[in-house]
């Protein structure tokens, strides 16, 4: 069958199984748009406001589903619109196509309008790309995309198509099903047993897990080796919702903002086992004095990330979900009192700096506030707590909710509080920390599933993609905005308050945007909470809502995000109350 | 700190040396020379690295290296059972008292004169880096108008070599 190149990227894309694109139309891509349009009852195409916003819906799909998200962009401007949406998607290795039009080939190179060298500009934040200069490549380029955003570690592909290959045509036979990622690697039996000798001879073993524990389905195996080992565990960011947060092993996030417990138990493990986690800055701290006290076993299915970042004792390459299967065969049935008195301690010591955080915080002093947040004028904001919220949301959301969040304060508040109860409920900016992620991310995440999906933001990161609003009412997808508004970049601020003398810098907001009557002007709906009475019912109607739902939620702008590593600090300048 | 050279097949596609190079510049290692040329196969290029650092960092290369999907084959060449060549093209100030002085030094370092002008002559060297720099010190104080050196290429002796499976 001879077809055009626009044909054959849509034909090659059903056959891959894609059911939903994001994208926005433009000059260089009129007609792979003609043929969407052509093919719409086979396809959805998605049009959001901007096409970082499509990116960041490719990606939710693909966080939400862990299939393959696929965004649709045209030349010039709208594929560097693209760029931070891959690269978000790079750091935090989620897969992803990319398709751009570019100028016909003759054009190429001499500055034509609308022209930019995607390729080279995307070349140190995808996976793999290409430039398809010849209609005969497009089917095999494309489903190599698929293959290699999909195989070992996932991540962004790109595939550029100049605008005369979209034109020209070619014989096109459809492939009867979707390509196979390349074979997995599966870790070494030597090294295994290893591994399993150093677990069942240690006293303290903590097990530090990260995304790729969702990205290999392998939260089942985590659980039964974390009991039958009976170890600990703590995640990074990304690791959130691979296992319940009631799971009586799991002690929370660790890192920079993680939970008091986690970080303590894994600087006092003899043993830590890595498992899908990279040792991200973030999670470790200072490295020189991260792992001084314990042997690391790493495994994971990037060899590059074993002693990357911090070196390994024993550094084991292979699938996470088959490497733990094995593993588990391999390990004793252990029963460490000592070490869970120990444990416990923590806990509690967790639960009374906490109290003692939190007794602190309420005694707000709006007279040192520069945020403006005090709408009455009163010596005291109407506001609620961070978390007060989260556990607010979490008692309308159900189970299989997903929860999306954007970057900042609002983002640790969520990692550390929310109750996960299943993987990939929880989506968020890991990796790069991509304020403004959320909205697209949410938006994706709910076309894909067609599940309830909360966001949680701030006032400050909603504000840079808020236009997606328009497309959460014109798809319908009624996504939850909550948003933390404090008036002030929160996050940023919280820096400036402990290590630049309060010196407030572009980051009070003196803004006056009514996001209520911003929700209505877009078509949505909305509502203002200043207390926890409020929220309830706001929450209610909100969840009751088959529209999108913007929640403003008054929060006081000198509120911290606890504990703290300090920026290339340790677990030994844990900051838990600020005087 | 080492010096290290590595060898690495990749696909003879254009764009391909900006990744290799690419990810030198990103993850800041330092690259001594480069060199790359197609291979006996034209569906693959070869490209030679020299580069020095810890031997983590020339694991980290090696490793970050393979992840790249034009990359093929690579390798970190054991410089005692290889044959590593660089070769320079000098271009020398040509004067009555400093010919001859020039001429004993091509004929000791088995250089070449491969152009002759009345001002200028130009040397042809091959050889290991060692050989090339006590060469071009040697020439120096004479006048060395412009050099031109093609970076390292190297191959391991005997069985052993780089090769991979022509793509099906």
């Amino acid at each position: 069958m001879m077809l055009s190149g626009a044909k054959i990227v849509v034909e090659t894309l059903i056959e891959q199984g894609c059911d939903t694109v994001f994208g926005y139309p433009g000059g260089q891509v009129i007609n792979l748009f003609d043929e969407l349009y052509v093919n719409r009852n086979r396809i959805r195409h998605v049009l959001t406001a901007h096409e970082q916003g499509a990116a960041h819906a490719a990606d939710g799909y693909a966080r939400a589903t862990g299939k393959t998200g696929v965004v649709i962009a045209t030349s010039g401007p709208g594929a560097t619109n693209l760029v931070t949406g891959i690269a978000n998607a790079q750091l935090d290795s989620v897969p992803m196509v990319a398709i751009t039009g570019n100028v016909p080939c003759a054009l190429i190179g001499r500055d034509s309008f609308q022209e930019v060298d995607i390729v080279g500009v995307t070349m140190p934040v995808t996976k793999h790309n290409f430039i398809v200069k010849d209609v005969t490549k497009l089917a095999d380029t494309i489903r190599l995309a698929f293959k290699i955003a999909k195989s070992g570690r996932p991540g962004p592909v790109l595939v550029d198509i100049p605008k005369d290959v979209q034109i020209a045509k070619c014989e096109f036979k459809s492939e009867p099903s979707p390509i196979i990622p390349f074979p997995l690697t599966f870790a070494d039996d030597g090294k295994l047993r290893e591994a399993a000798r150093l677990i069942n001879s240690c006293e303290r073993p903590y097990i530090y897990f990260g995304g790729g524990i969702i990205t290999g389905a392998a939260s089942e195996e985590l659980i039964a080796l974390s009991e039958k080992t009976d170890a600990p565990m703590g995640c990074s960011l990304m690791g959130l919702s691979a296992v319940p947060t009631d799971n009586p092993h799991f002690l929370g996030m660790q890192g920079m903002h993680g939970h008091y417990a986690s970080s303590v138990a894994e600087d006092e493990a003899d043993l830590v086992i890595a498992l899908g986690a990279r040792f991200s800055d973030r999670a470790t701290g200072d490295k020189n004095r991260f792992s001084k006290n314990f042997k690391i076993i790493h495994i994971d299915i990037d060899s590059a990330e074993i002693h990357k970042n911090i070196p390994a004792f024993l550094g084991i390459q292979g699938d996470i979900k088959d490497a733990l299967t094995r593993l588990l065969a391999m390990v004793e049935k252990k029963d460490r009192r000592t070490w869970h008195e120990r444990i416990a301690e923590l806990r509690a010591e967790e639960q009374r700096r906490l109290e003692s955080a939190e007794s602190h915080h309420f005694t707000k002093d709006c007279s040192s506030c520069t945020a403006h947040c005090n709408k009455s004028g009163n010596s005291e904001c109407s506001v609620i707590s961070p978390y007060d919220i989260v556990d607010a949301v979490s008692r309308h959301a159900d189970k299989n909710a997903i929860i999306v969040t954007d970057v900042g304060q609002h983002q640790m508040w969520t990692a550390q509080r929310y109750p996960f109860k299943k993987p990939r409920t929880f989506l968020t900016s890991g990796g790069l920390g991509t304020m403004g992620f959320g909205l697209g991310a949410a938006i994706g995440a709910a076309v894909a599933t067609g599940r309830r999906t909360v966001l949680f933001t701030g006032d400050g990161s909603f504000g840079m993609n808020l236009n997606e609003l328009a497309t959460a009412v014109s798809t319908n997808t009624p996504v939850i905005i909550v948003i933390m508004n404090n008036g002030v970049l929160g996050m940023v601020r919280q820096w400036q308050t402990l290590f630049f003398d309060k010196h407030y810098s572009n980051t009070t907001l003196e803004r006056k945007t009514d996001f209520v009557k911003l929700a209505d002007a877009f078509g949505a709906e909305g509502a203002r909470a200043s207390t926890p009475e409020e929220l309830e019912k706001v929450l209610e109607a909100a969840f009751a809502s088959d529209k999108p739902f913007v929640v403003d939620c008054a929060v006081y702008c000198n509120e911290f995000v606890l504990p703290m590593l300090p920026p290339g600090g340790s677990i030994d300048d844990i900051i838990t109350e600020i005087k | 700190m080492n010096n290290y050279i590595i060898g690495i097949l990749v696909s003879n596609l254009s764009g391909v040396l900006s990744r290799v190079s690419g990810m030198f510049t990103r993850r800041c290692f330092n690259i001594d020379s480069l060199t790359v040329g197609e291979t006996d196969s034209s569906e693959f290029s070869r490209i030679t690295i020299a580069f020095h650092g810890t031997s983590h960092d020339k694991e980290q290369i090696v490793r970050q290296l393979e992840k790249l999907y034009d990359v093929k084959e690579i390798e970190v060449l054991d410089e005692h059972n290889s044959v590593i060549r660089e070769l320079a093209l000098i271009k020398i100030r040509n004067t009555e008292e400093s010919r001859s002085a020039i001429m004993t030094a091509v004929e000791v370092f088995r250089s070449k004169i491969v152009d002759y002008s009345p001002t200028t002559l130009v040397c042809e060297l091959t050889g290991e880096l060692s050989k090339i720099n006590a060469f071009i010190e040697l020439v120096r104080p004479y006048g060395i108008i412009e050099m031109d050196r093609t970076g390292i290429v190297a191959v391991e002796r005997g069985e052993n070599c780089l090769k991979t499976e022509a793509a099906d």
